[in-house]
């Protein structure tokens, strides 16, 4: 008996290890929230500038929950370009999320529609603040910062498709450089490892390269082929 | 129609890995890739955040706003920290140029 109280997951009051990273997973979405927010906005008002209703706007939030294919499919539209194009190109910008989903598999247990569910809670940034640096993932922090940036960026998305101008221009605020900043943050204490450097850097080479004249997304996915080098030890 | 099929795309697309191998050990060759793919797909994201744009690659506000929050790094900054540098360096330079 008394060994079960004692194996539970708040022993003495104590939240446990569980606990504690869905709260470290929140909190370190927090920064991100401001700068989901203010893009939300911006995507919805810009959903309802290229004729998207705004239950539509926030259906393709709550489902692809990735900014970069939304903003991309949305202003192909808004520019009088086809549906097909718009798809395309939504598609490709969404493609890492195939081996993302891959990597965080592990940790996702259960029914298939609990994996299926949670899968969706994975965006770049959740993703990346439940890396644990060493290939593994925190699934607690993966659902922490997840659901946090799913209803900010859901609720905002609504808040700009019904009509609300945007207080401030997210772009004025640098909250664009938000992104970049978090995943160099991220990215910084796996580099002490040589072969996750070589790695990065081949990485952000062949983004370089590639940008200029790839449609966007592929050289996101041509760079993540670069960790290919590990299966070859 | 594009609200649905890119919806149903990305839902699939997040969804495959999960439910085809969740909870699962992955073979040691895949994992082997999936312990590179941060690193790869992180440095990938920094570059394309900093530089891509609607009309192509540019150098902009963004690149001092990446330089302050490296800077922020090499000085052991939190997380939060180095987030707000970047922000807040990409907004001056915007006001400013």
């Amino acid at each position: 008996m008394s060994a079960m109280t004692h194996a539970g997951p708040c022993r003495d009051g104590l939240p446990g290890r569980g606990h504690r990273s869905l709260w470290e997973g929140m909190l370190a979405a927090v920064p991100l929230s401001v700068a989901f927010a203010g893009f939300g906005v911006v995507f919805g008002s810009s959903a309802r500038a290229a004729g998207i209703g705004p239950a539509a706007a926030v259906v393709l939030s709550a489902t692809a929950f990735a900014g970069s294919a939304q903003f991309a499919a949305v202003s192909i539209l808004g520019a009088g370009g086809s549906v097909a194009a718009a798809v395309a190109a939504a598609v490709l910008l969404n493609a890492r999320y195939g081996p993302i989903g891959l990597s965080v598999a592990p940790v996702v247990g259960g029914a298939w529609w609990r994996r299926l569910l949670l899968g969706q809670l994975v965006v770049d940034e959740s993703w990346a603040i439940a890396n644990r640096g060493n290939g593994s993932f925190d699934l607690q922090r993966l659902l922490g910062a997840g659901a946090v940036l799913y209803l900010v960026w859901v609720t905002s998305t609504a808040v700009g498709a019904l009509g609300a101008s945007v207080l401030a221009d997210p772009k004025a605020l640098g909250l664009d450089a938000a992104f970049p900043a978090l995943f160099l943050a991220l990215l910084w204490p796996q580099l002490r490892e040589r072969r996750a450097a070589v790695v990065a850097a081949l990485g952000a080479g062949i983004a370089l390269v590639m940008l200029p004249f790839a449609p966007a997304g592929v050289p996101i996915i041509a760079a993540a082929a670069a960790c290919l080098l590990g299966v070859r030890r | 129609m594009v609200v649905i099929t890119v919806g149903a795309a990305t839902v699939a697309l997040k969804a495959v890995g999960p439910v085809l191998m969740g909870g699962r050990q992955l073979p040691a060759v895949v994992l082997g890739a999936t312990r590179l793919l941060a690193p790869a797909l992180l440095a990938a994201l920094v570059i394309t955040q900093v530089v891509a744009g609607p009309d192509g690659p540019a150098v902009d506000e963004r690149s001092l706003g990446l330089a302050a929050a490296l800077v922020a790094l090499l000085l052991r900054a939190p997380m939060l920290l180095v987030i707000a540098a970047a922000a807040v360096t990409t907004a001056l330079a915007r006001l400013i140029m």
